[in-house]
């Protein structure tokens, strides 16, 4: 993710201004949020309130005086753009600003990837079941030893496997379509799924991964004493949908799962990484 | 300076998990009614970026957020490294209905 600095903006419509037409000041509103500028109203009969973040601001106004071309905050000392919007579209005003970056020494923000987990503290138990499933190292420990997302932007677009996988329902994709992974409430019957996913694992020894391969390796070694090449392919494709469709996992991921040795490889290397000691 | 404005309005630009109608509905009355705002393309962009913006908004008390579910927005807010207020307000635009969200910001809201 880009670090450049963002390019703060102001639509002033107050004391010492003239309003903005109504269809202008909305569809000013939409193309300024659209190309990813955050946008701070300051509504007819009000003045300027101290403004989120940091670095470089436009005001974009209709000014009855004339304003200095730039001027400092009172406070933080964030310079300060005025730009006269009076008579522009909105495609004039978005005009003026990208002139305007390299005199603010700011950039546009850059297309970005909807797509990361956030943790529920509230109900996290650091069991870094998240950590040694990811298999893109988007999970971390903290120096304090916590789980934390550590490269929100390894993260695989549209995979909440490991929010499936947590056994708190503690994993949240704000961007996800169905709850509670989306941040909706969680119901006692996502706590009962949750149980049951979790005891399932137990049934299968508690090692999931291990299970999977001497399934695999079981199918394999039935169907090549078969020499049925095509029914063993059927029977492993079946299962893999069935393990996607479960669990909302990509296909390119199922693929890609690791052995059980580089997962507790990874975990531990996790856990050296944070300060803290290797788990058991 | 006065204190922050106290409605913070995110388009949740990156996505299309918020109804379209919803967000252009409420973004049109706020831009009509006389008062001032803040507009975020997207929170969760926001918090991907750890941008300080988001520790200025929480500490604006009794600030309203229409965005999505509470849940997903407060820690959203501490990811970034910012703890919301427990006076904060979340409505959600994912399911709450215009006319509900209107009252939750004290706009008006029009009737057919």
């Amino acid at each position: 993710m880009s670090n450049a600095r963002a390019l703060r903006i102001v639509l002033y419509e107050g004391l010492g201004s003239r309003p903005l037409d109504a269809p202008v000041r909305l569809a000013a509103l939409r193309q300024l949020l659209e190309s990813g500028y955050g946008v701070t109203r300051v509504a007819t009969g009000t003045g300027m309130a101290a403004l989120p973040g940091e670095g470089p601001i436009a005001v974009l106004g209709r000014f009855e005086q004339a304003q200095p071309g730039v001027a400092e905050s009172h406070g933080d000392g964030r310079p300060v753009f005025f730009c006269n919007v009076e008579g522009l579209e909105p495609d004039g005003m978005l005009r003026g600003l990208e002139e305007l970056h390299a005199r603010a020494n700011t950039a546009p923000r850059a297309k970005w990837k909807p797509w990361f987990p956030v943790i529920d503290f509230s109900r996290c138990t650091n069991c870094m079941q998240c950590l040694t499933f990811c298999l893109f190292d988007v999970y971390g420990v903290s120096k304090d030893k916590k789980i934390e997302v550590r490269n929100p932007t390894n993260c695989k677009t549209d995979c909440p496997a490991c929010s499936r996988v947590c056994p708190e329902v503690a994993i949240l994709f704000p961007k996800y379509k169905g709850g509670p992974i989306n941040g909706d409430e969680i119901r006692d019957e996502d706590l009962h799924r949750e149980k049951m996913k979790v005891d399932i694992s137990a049934l299968l020894g508690g090692d999931i991964y291990a299970a999977l391969r001497q399934r695999s390796a079981d199918a394999q070694a039935r169907f090549s004493r078969e020499r049925d090449e095509k029914r063993a392919l059927d029977e492993r494709r079946k299962c893999l949908t069935k393990l996607q469709q479960d669990l909302g996992i990509p296909p390119e991921v199922l693929a890609a799962l690791p052995s059980l040795d580089q997962i507790q490889a990874k975990t531990a290397r996790a856990m050296a990484d944070g300060g803290g000691e290797e788990p058991l | 300076m006065p204190n922050p404005t106290r409605i913070l309005y995110c388009h949740c630009a990156y996505a299309q998990v918020v109804p379209a109608d919803t967000k252009a509905a409420v973004l049109e009355q706020l831009s009509a009614s006389g008062v001032s705002f803040e507009a975020v393309p997207d929170l969760c962009e926001m918090s991907a970026r750890r941008d300080p913006g988001l520790a200025d908004i929480a500490a604006a008390d009794g600030a309203t957020i229409v965005a999505c579910y509470p849940r997903a927005v407060r820690w959203l807010f501490s990811a970034a490294g910012s703890v919301l207020p427990e006076g904060v307000r979340v409505v959600n635009m994912r399911v709450a209905e215009v006319p509900e969200i209107l009252l939750a910001l004290e706009l008006p809201v029009e009737t057919p």
